[in-house]
């Protein structure tokens, strides 16, 4: 078999590589047996590893997260599918009040080594509560991380790490990335670092700073920029949105003076709110020009016929930059 | 293509064993111990003592807000009494005498009840789930730790306790469901103390009982008199055992009345009548324990009093060290703690600002 593999090929080979390494590693949720999941992230499992560990649950994501908070503090490390992001809202009192919390409240008894998959954002056409982008309510809460994969490849490393990882993780897929392009993924890679931003971009102009699917459409920008207007564009990848890597971020802005920021969320009091508020702290004297924001507008996502026009794309990236570089 | 009724219901069980004054069927008694009727006895006028401690140290202002536990004793004890050590315990916020019965230290209690996260750090030992404030939330985990027994075939049991208000929440239906679809080996014990705040039980539900809800999920429920120890405790057997050996769940309706406030926030007379209190009194679990033990020779005056100073000692000892250890509590940096494995960087970064502002205070002060 080749080693390209789509988003889904990939998380699917980190989730059967995390299960053969270690039987303590479960995956739990609706439709992910003998479905496969609907995106088909879970496809096969159950074949290989039984219901024991593949358990189709019934449809409740409070108890799908709440029995996982059980599970992971008795010694398991669940892997819980909350089907849709925008159907994590029923889990959120179990995500604020004792995912983040376990931990701290029990002074260090009860860990919860636990991940929480949940397919987000725009770009597939799908029906209204299928494509937000609210990874702030996660990044927000104290006591979770909150990853985004943006490709392939770092999708399976990353949700590697966030199994291995002895806190909780909030994994949030970008499903518009899930099949639109294929990356070189073998099998047996090693797990990402956590809370690291990712430099895929070289520049010394202007600092481009995005995740998840936005982060193609980020770098198609930069690429713009750099045959059209001769502009050297840094780009970097948040593969972890919180904790979040500001010194990375701030190192950059220092070369270039100029950022943008570039999120499907909505503006405000979003991700691109805390981005450009780190950058004021890190670089504020280095800074050119007012860091520009790009993002979803504050409505909900209009229904899909429309929903390109909420998304930012790369022709509006591109613009923002030439504004703030001619700043 | 028949209009015809479903197959009949199992009834739904109801439990008594001893009467108000102290009498009862041997028949349905469990089967127990002279001296553990003793400890369940002591762990229940403790609970009390304690109760009546905390509530006294509340009013005064050296404690926070606090759920008393007083009337349901029986309803609790009787229940943990039926579980080991290496079993799981899943509270709520009420459970004194259940946390108590298990292990808990009096002087935790007193340091959390005064506001120190560090009062409800949980030994590494302890099997037992810290208290847990928005309620049923805490069931789904039961339910879970149920699970990974199984799984792992420990032979571990779970016990989750929850009120009659908790049955309205959806994380108490998610996890009966849960819990009856994995066949999973938890013990779900509904402390029915007829107020929920200033709610009562008939406005939860317009069903007749809360243990019948078990139908709903597939398994057992049984409805037992709360204030009565002996039937709590029958009934918790039965429940431990069919989750020990069947990996099967039970819902345990334990009957039982809130004598005190809900929490120490809170006033009673605007919403409930003082009769109805006074008709529990008479029902109280510890008075109708204390009558059987008497008439079955196992209690004696310079027994109870002797056990009362005993108790009573134990509790001053550990509220002067809880005093003495707070003292020691010095530094509230230790809210960093124990968020992360390791700390992260922003985190490490409001930390060193946080130590920065606290020795400059300590500095205006000196």
């Amino acid at each position: 078999m080749s080693d390209e593999r789509t988003m889904v090929e990939a998380l699917n080979l980190a989730l059967r590589e995390e299960m053969d390494r270690d039987d303590n590693v479960m995956v739990l949720g609706e439709d992910v047996g003998a479905d496969g999941g609907i995106f088909r992230v879970t496809k096969g499992l159950i074949d290989d590893f039984g219901e024991s560990r593949v358990m189709d649950t019934p449809l409740a994501e409070a108890g799908i997260v709440g029995v996982s908070v059980g599970m992971a503090l008795a010694g398991l490390n669940p892997v819980a599918e909350m089907q849709f992001s925008g159907f994590s809202y029923f889990a959120f009192h179990q995500i604020e009040g004792h995912v983040a919390r376990m931990r701290w409240r029990s002074r260090g008894r009860f860990t919860l080594p636990l991940v929480i998959r949940m397919p987000f954002g725009g770009g597939v056409r799908a029906l209204e509560h299928h494509s937000e982008s609210r990874e702030a309510y996660f990044a927000h809460t104290p006591g979770l991380r909150t990853v985004i994969p943006s490709g392939p490849r770092n999708a399976c490393t990353l949700l590697k790490a966030a199994i291995r990882s002895p806190d909780p993780v909030i994994f949030l897929e970008p499903k518009a990335a899930y099949r639109a392009f294929r990356e070189e993924v073998p099998e047996g890679l090693d797990p990402a670092q956590l809370d690291k931003a990712d430099i895929r971009r070289k520049g010394a102009d202007i600092t481009m700073i995005s995740y998840g699917a936005m982060l193609r459409r980020t770098l198609e920008a930069a690429e713009t920029l750099a045959e059209e207007d001769g502009v050297e564009a840094e780009v970097i990848d948040l593969p972890t949105l919180a904790p979040l890597d500001a010194e990375t971020i701030g190192a950059s802005v220092r070369r270039t003076g100029r950022a943008v920021v570039v999120t499907e969320a909505p503006l405000s009091f979003g991700p691109a709110g805390e981005i450009a508020a780190r950058i004021a702290e890190e670089a504020f004297v280095y800074l050119e020009a007012p860091v520009n924001r790009v993002t979803g507008w504050d409505v909900p996502m209009p229904f899909f016929a429309r929903e390109q026009s909420y998304l930012p794309d790369a022709r509006r990236i591109t613009n923002a930059a030439r504004v703030t570089l001619a700043y | 293509m028949p209009r015809a009724r479903m197959k009949e219901l199992e009834p739904i069980e109801i439990l008594s064993v001893l009467d108000e004054d102290g009498n009862f069927d041997k028949e349905l008694a469990p089967d127990i111990a002279d001296e553990k009727l003793i400890a369940i006895f002591r762990a229940m006028a403790k609970a009390r003592l304690f109760d009546e401690r905390l509530l006294n140290l509340q009013r005064q202002g050296k404690l926070g807000t606090f759920a008393p536990v007083r009337g349901q004793e029986a309803a609790q004890v009787g229940a943990v009494a039926a579980i080991e050590a290496s079993d799981w315990l899943v509270p709520s916020f009420r459970e004194t005498a259940a946390m108590l019965w298990r292990g808990a230290s009096l002087e935790d209690i007193f340091i959390f009840t005064a506001g120190y996260n560090e009062g409800l750090a949980i030994p590494d030992d302890s099997n037992d789930l810290p208290t847990c404030v928005p309620v049923a939330s805490q069931l789904p985990h039961a339910v879970g730790i149920a699970y990974a027994q199984k799984y792992r075939q420990t032979g571990s049991v779970v016990m989750a306790f929850f009120g009659d208000g908790a049955t309205s929440e959806g994380d108490f239906h998610e996890a009966l469901n849960f819990a009856g679809v994995f066949e999973v080996p938890v013990v779900f014990v509904c402390q029915n103390n007829q107020w929920a705040i200033s709610v009562p039980r008939a406005k939860q539900t317009r069903a007749h009982s809360l243990a019948q809800k078990a139908i709903a999920y597939g398994f057992p429920g049984i409805q037992v008199d709360g204030n009565d120890v002996l039937a709590v405790l029958k009934a918790a057997r039965d429940a431990v055992t069919r989750a020990r050996e069947d990996c099967l769940p039970t819902l345990i309706e334990c009957v039982t009345y809130r004598m005190g406030v809900h929490t120490t926030a809170d006033d009673p007379t605007v919403y409930r009548d003082e009769e109805e209190v006074e008709e529990w009194e008479d029902r109280d679990p510890i008075e109708r324990l204390r009558l059987h033990m008497r008439s079955r020779g196992l209690l004696d005056d310079k027994a109870e009093d002797a056990m009362a100073e005993e108790l009573k000692d134990e509790i001053e000892s550990a509220w002067k060290s809880a005093r003495d250890t707070m003292e020691g509590l010095t530094d509230p940096s230790m809210m960093f703690d124990h968020l992360f494995a390791e700390p992260t960087t922003p985190l490490r970064a409001q930390r060193n600002a946080f130590e920065a502002l606290r020795d400059d205070r300590k500095a205006a002060n000196e």
